[in-house]
């Protein structure tokens, strides 16, 4: 049991003095942190996977062929042997107003009808999904294929460019799953010091228990008893702190757009972490508790 | 369980060239050879440093010897398994000089405190508990708490906890040495009623006049470490079978 049962009276044997102590609010700060880091680190794993399933089996044929008419016939010429192809899942050709569009955002004209942006020689973009299966041997089909149909246009594999950017989120994620580590040990150290300093604090009461004939488990119980109550009043605390910070993150995030930042999300085993993380930790605090003080009474004869 | 000089002779202690050594320096208790028998009264006095307090602890279990024999309701506490003794214990009434009374308990918590340890409910305890408060005198203090009391009335609190359970054994370290010598007569008047129904008794004390008033109690005398034996029935084997 994560916190024992200890009969009324007996619990009167330590002085009930809840909160007064660091500990409580040491534990809600690692707490804090741990979550956050451990909501952090989930949400970037998962933007990671989405991405690097997105990029994986995408690549894009950029036609440079200077004549317009011809750039776009070999465009429509590649898409339609493409999809024919049994290693694309599917092939879509990049429309004009999509392309002035996104270069819009970039030099600032609006709806894409700027004259001047109409006058840029844009390249003709073949976006193509690969089936599931070995990569190397499909890109190298289709590199044959884009030589036949569209010679000297650019295959370009999203793996190449959003690579590293999925790397970075992954090793990012690494480092808060390291945090959530790190400070579940901090607050394992907290809840042993403060065990031994619970047992330096009752020495005498302790001393005169076990006089009377009380067992280490009768000892213990009560001790753990007081230190699981104040560890889970601490991370109460903290974990209500960081349900604030998440939901005001959260609510800041739903309005952002853009793609890298829309993949990321906790999704329901994110969520589900999240909750069991604190009555994990307490948990992990009773036991550290119980087996520091049943140590330390074996010391004593 | 070995056939031991327990078995022969009946003592409820048994002491058999015990010694007590505190890390490498030498031994503070050396050669301690006694028994006690059951429903008999000892002084244990001796001048300060003796050995006293050191040999108590051994009697009531919070020190095991460095070497030698100890045997207590005939069985070998020496090498017995730390988790046994708590039961042990539960037969073993002390009282201390200091009181060691939990601050923030009240008397009658304090007193109750070993029937709670033994798992007595507390219906079945409050029957007990009020009698002892009534033995001791202290009815009308039962729910103060030891700050607000006099060092005679924790004293007799202690007593009360310390006897509550019914030990079979009652250890008591110095415990007149700080009440007034009329509060003492009335704590070694405890003491005496306790013995007359079955409890063997030990008091460590200075106080030569206080050993004076029972009858037919035995002395032990500790001198730097060793044990003089006044009576001259306290030696293992006894005297009369040497």
């Amino acid at each position: 049991m994560i916190i024992p049962r200890v009969p009324v009276q007996h619990r009167r044997l330590l002085p009930d003095r809840r909160l007064s102590g660091p500990t409580p609010w040491v534990i809600a700060i690692l707490m804090m942190l741990t979550l956050l880091a451990a909501a952090a680190g989930v949400g970037l794993a998962r933007a990671a996977n989405n991405i690097g399933d997105a990029i994986a089996g995408r690549v894009t044929v950029q036609i440079v062929t200077a004549n317009p008419v011809t750039r776009a016939e070999q465009a429509a010429e590649l898409r339609r042997r493409a999809s024919a192809a049994p290693f694309v899942r599917e092939a879509r050709q990049v429309g004009q107003d999509e392309l002035l569009a996104t270069l819009g955002q970039w030099l600032g004209s609006a709806g894409g009808d700027d004259p001047v942006l109409r006058s840029l020689p844009l390249p003709a973009l073949v976006d193509i999904d690969f089936v599931g299966g070995e990569r190397a041997g499909q890109l190298a089909q289709l590199r044959a294929l884009v030589a036949e149909v569209a010679p000297g246009a650019r295959v370009i594999p999203h793996a190449e460019w959003l690579g590293p950017v999925a790397r970075l989120i992954r090793s990012l994620a690494w480092v808060a799953a390291a945090l959530v580590l790190l400070m579940t040990l901090a607050s394992g150290a907290v809840v042993i010091m403060t065990a031994r300093a619970a047992l330096g604090t009752h020495y005498a009461t302790i001393e005169m228990l076990h006089l009377i004939g009380a067992t280490d488990r009768q000892i213990t119980r009560l001790f753990q008893r007081r230190i699981a109550i104040d560890t889970a009043y601490g991370i109460a605390l903290g974990s209500t702190v960081a349900a604030a910070i998440m939901s005001l993150i959260g609510w800041q995030w739903s309005g952002v757009t853009s793609g890298l930042a829309a993949t990321a999300s906790l999704g329901p085993a994110g969520w589900a972490l999240l909750l069991a993380l604190p009555l994990l930790a307490i948990a992990l605090a009773a036991l550290t508790a119980r087996l520091t003080l049943l140590s330390a009474l074996k010391k004593i004869l | 369980m070995t056939e031991g000089p327990g078995a022969r002779t009946g003592a409820m202690v048994e002491f058999d060239r015990v010694g007590l050594r505190y890390g490498p320096d030498a031994e503070i208790l050396a050669d301690i050879s006694f028994n006690l028998q059951p429903g008999s009264f000892y002084f244990l006095t001796g001048p300060s440093g003796a050995g006293k307090t050191s040999l108590l602890k051994m009697l009531y279990l919070a020190q095991r010897p460095s070497r030698g024999l100890v045997r207590l309701f005939g069985e070998d506490l020496v090498h017995m398994p730390r988790h046994r003794l708590p039961g042990f214990r539960r037969r073993i009434g002390v009282v201390f000089q200091d009181f060691r009374l939990i601050p923030h308990l009240s008397a009658r918590d304090n007193i109750a405190l070993p029937l709670r340890i033994a798992g007595v409910s507390e219906e079945d305890l409050s029957g007990p508990v009020g009698e002892m408060l009534s033995w001791i005198g202290l009815d009308d203090r039962a729910h103060a708490f030891p700050p607000t009391l006099s060092g005679g009335e924790q004293q007799r609190v202690a007593i009360a906890r310390a006897v509550i359970a019914r030990p079979q054994l009652l250890v008591a370290d110095e415990p007149t040495g700080n009440v007034d010598p009329e509060m003492a007569m009335r704590l070694l008047g405890l003491f005496e009623a306790l013995n007359r129904l079955g409890t063997t008794v030990v008091v460590a004390t200075h106080d030569i006049h206080l050993i004076s008033r029972i009858d037919n109690a035995q002395m032990m005398r500790l001198e730097k470490g060793r044990l003089a034996d006044p009576t001259g029935a306290l030696r293992y084997p006894p005297a009369n079978r040497v």
